[in-house]
């Protein structure tokens, strides 16, 4: 574990950064360190790896101050990922990610072997092994840095703004290939942002800091949303904070109804004999969703597909979460949720009623799932 | 009576072909001076440039340095050393060695200062030693720029090593001088032709060799 205690940084122009900050980071979880700029995160992070010497108090990592070990060998023992990548543009994407075992003594055949591994770990075609970082989108470079942090397995990974650069749909790729692989490794990780969403679905705690370098709150995501300690966090959280938090409550619960769901060959016998559903999900032949449409429209004859209404986005129970859940409620012009299996079939519908009970189930039930909903 | 023909008329005489006044000697004594006094810019201006670069601290004192040194003629320095301390091989490299200095050390500190700060946080947030940063991070990447320094001081010693002719040491200015001297034109356009194309094959040399050490991936993305 490592835990910061009573740290304060102060530059000899007189600027504090940093001041007193305790916190306990625990093992093997994602720390997510977020405030505005000026709240001294990156700083808290660069003292972990002493990158900045603190001015008063300590940080102990198991037990032991980081300053009893030479700071190269705490430094190697700990992945160190920063904004823009830093790749080195002389060398090859293999040879980047191998840079650390290179500096621990490994052979260069060994230190190869390890970093074609971590390729495939995070995502990365080999093929890109012998290319140049210039030749990389940024996303790509991103995820070299990834690799080459975590080559020679450090038990801690320090993260500083690392998605920040790239375009959201990358970022939001990357913050997910994140997870999978803490779900894979188990590293203790310390990360900043200054995105509080990005805190929020990464965090298994987050600390929230103040301009000034203060600790404002240090709690896991759903409680920061159901619970902000102050003006200051609540404002920081911005809007939303209900809906938002419904991302930590799983939507496997939710009683589906599979009785309007009809396949679009299904004959008009059928239709008939759902008659007591307003509105009928059609589905192709294989089960996808198609549309809705009224029975009465259905049992006509031929089913026109131009004629179904959307049918909004579907959400996937057990995986998605409440809040995907509402969501596709809320954007069907009937009122129901489509639920869909891995592969994209209908599995059952439910109401925007049946899920607003379960939001109130989940609030009377106060502690959230934290793993649901990633 | 064009310069071609002169350029011919030199390249054409066997007698310039041979003996202590043949080509094949003075351009191999031009070599020397050249090579001499490159490696000395060098063996001071890259260390002082590499490490005030690194630091980022200095560029001001360099900068002074620099603007003196460029300031000091270079054919004054010679004259006043030579009548100060008599002749010696060693003396025409003193005015050499001090015209090529600034552009070395000027550029090499540029170029290690200006490098990307992002990769070389990175490398010392991964444990590299403070040597390493500099060698294996910051000096591959400002490579070209680094190159670029000592290719301009070793054209500027490649041309200016002809005034060591002038206080009788030799080299492909010894045609020039003579030649002027002599009134003899063929003689001046033929060791200013050779002084030229020296300075030419300085270029391609240094081509080549930036083809081989500057990598790729750096010559690509910058």
């Amino acid at each position: 574990m490592i835990r910061i205690d009573a740290v304060t940084k102060r530059y000899p122009d007189g600027t504090v950064a940093v001041d007193r900050l305790s916190l306990e980071i625990p093992d093997r979880a994602i720390t997510v360190l977020v405030g505005p700029s000026g709240c001294g995160k990156t700083t808290t992070l660069r003292m972990i790896n002493r990158m900045v010497e603190p001015s008063e108090g300590s940080i102990l990592l198991d037990g032991q101050d980081i300053r009893q070990q030479p700071v190269n060998t705490l430094r190697r023992s700990m992945g160190y990922v920063i904004q823009n990548a830093g790749l080195f543009q002389h060398r090859t994407i293999l040879d980047n990610i191998a840079t650390v075992p290179r500096l621990l003594g490994w052979s260069k055949q060994k230190a190869r072997e390890r970093a074609a591994e971590l390729m495939e770990r995070v995502g990365l075609d080999t093929a890109l092994a012998k290319r140049y970082p210039y030749q990389l989108s940024g996303g790509q470079q991103q995820r070299v840095g990834v690799a080459r942090a975590l080559a020679a397995d450090p038990p801690v990974l320090l993260m500083d703004e690392p998605f920040s650069a790239v375009d959201p749909i990358v970022r939001k790729g990357l913050q997910d290939e994140l997870l999978r692989i803490q779900d894979e490794l188990g590293k203790t990780i310390v990360f900043v942002t200054h995105d509080i969403d990005e805190a929020i679905k990464l965090g298994t705690m987050v600390a929230v800091l103040r301009t000034g370098g203060r600790l404002a709150q240090f709690a896991p995501p759903a409680e920061l949303l159901s619970a902000p300690a102050d003006p200051f966090v609540e404002d920081f959280l911005g809007a939303d904070r209900g809906i938002r938090r419904l991302s930590f409550f799983p939507s496997a619960e939710l009683e589906l109804q599979t009785a309007p769901v009809v396949a679009i060959d299904a004959g008009a016998e059928k239709l008939a004999s759902r008659g007591a559903a307003p509105y009928l999900l059609v589905t192709d032949v294989d089960g996808r969703p198609l549309g809705w449409g009224a029975p009465d429209d259905l049992t006509a004859g031929e089913i026109d597909r131009d004629r179904l209404l959307p049918y909004g986005r579907p959400f996937v129970p057990g995986t998605d979460s409440l809040r995907t859940a509402l969501d596709g409620a809320v954007l069907s012009p009937t009122g129901w949720a489509v639920a869909v299996d891995g592969e994209g079939r209908a599995v059952g519908v439910v109401s925007q009623q049946v899920i607003g009970e379960a939001v109130r189930a989940a609030h009377t039930a106060g502690r959230p799932d934290a793993k649901a909903a990633r | 009576m064009n310069v071609l023909h002169f350029v011919n008329a030199f390249f054409s005489d066997s007698a310039h072909w041979h003996g202590y006044d043949g080509i094949p000697y003075r351009v191999v004594e031009h070599l020397q001076y050249s090579l001499e006094a490159l490696a000395f810019a060098a063996a001071i201006g890259l260390p002082v440039g590499l490490v005030t670069g690194h630091y980022g601290r200095g560029g001001n004192v360099l900068a002074l340095i620099a603007t003196a040194a460029r300031a000091l003629p270079t054919f004054g320095l010679l004259v006043l050393l030579v009548t100060w301390l008599s002749f010696s091989t060693g003396l025409v490299m003193i005015p050499l060695v001090v015209l090529a200095i600034p552009p070395i050390l000027v550029t090499t500190y540029e170029a290690v200062r200006s490098v990307d700060p992002s990769p070389v946080d990175a490398a010392r947030g991964m444990g590299m030693p403070e040597s390493r940063v500099l060698f294996q991070v910051e000096l591959p990447v400002a490579l070209p720029l680094i190159l670029s320094g000592l290719r301009s001081a070793a054209i500027q010693i490649v041309s200016t090593a002809t005034i060591a002719a002038y206080v009788s040491l030799g080299g492909l200015g010894r045609y020039i001088i003579d030649g002027l001297y002599q009134k003899n034109y063929e003689k001046v356009v033929g060791g200013a032709t050779l002084v030229a194309g020296m300075a030419l094959a300085t270029l391609l040399v240094f081509w080549a060799v930036s083809r081989i050490v500057v990598s790729p991936g750096v010559r690509r993305s910058s």
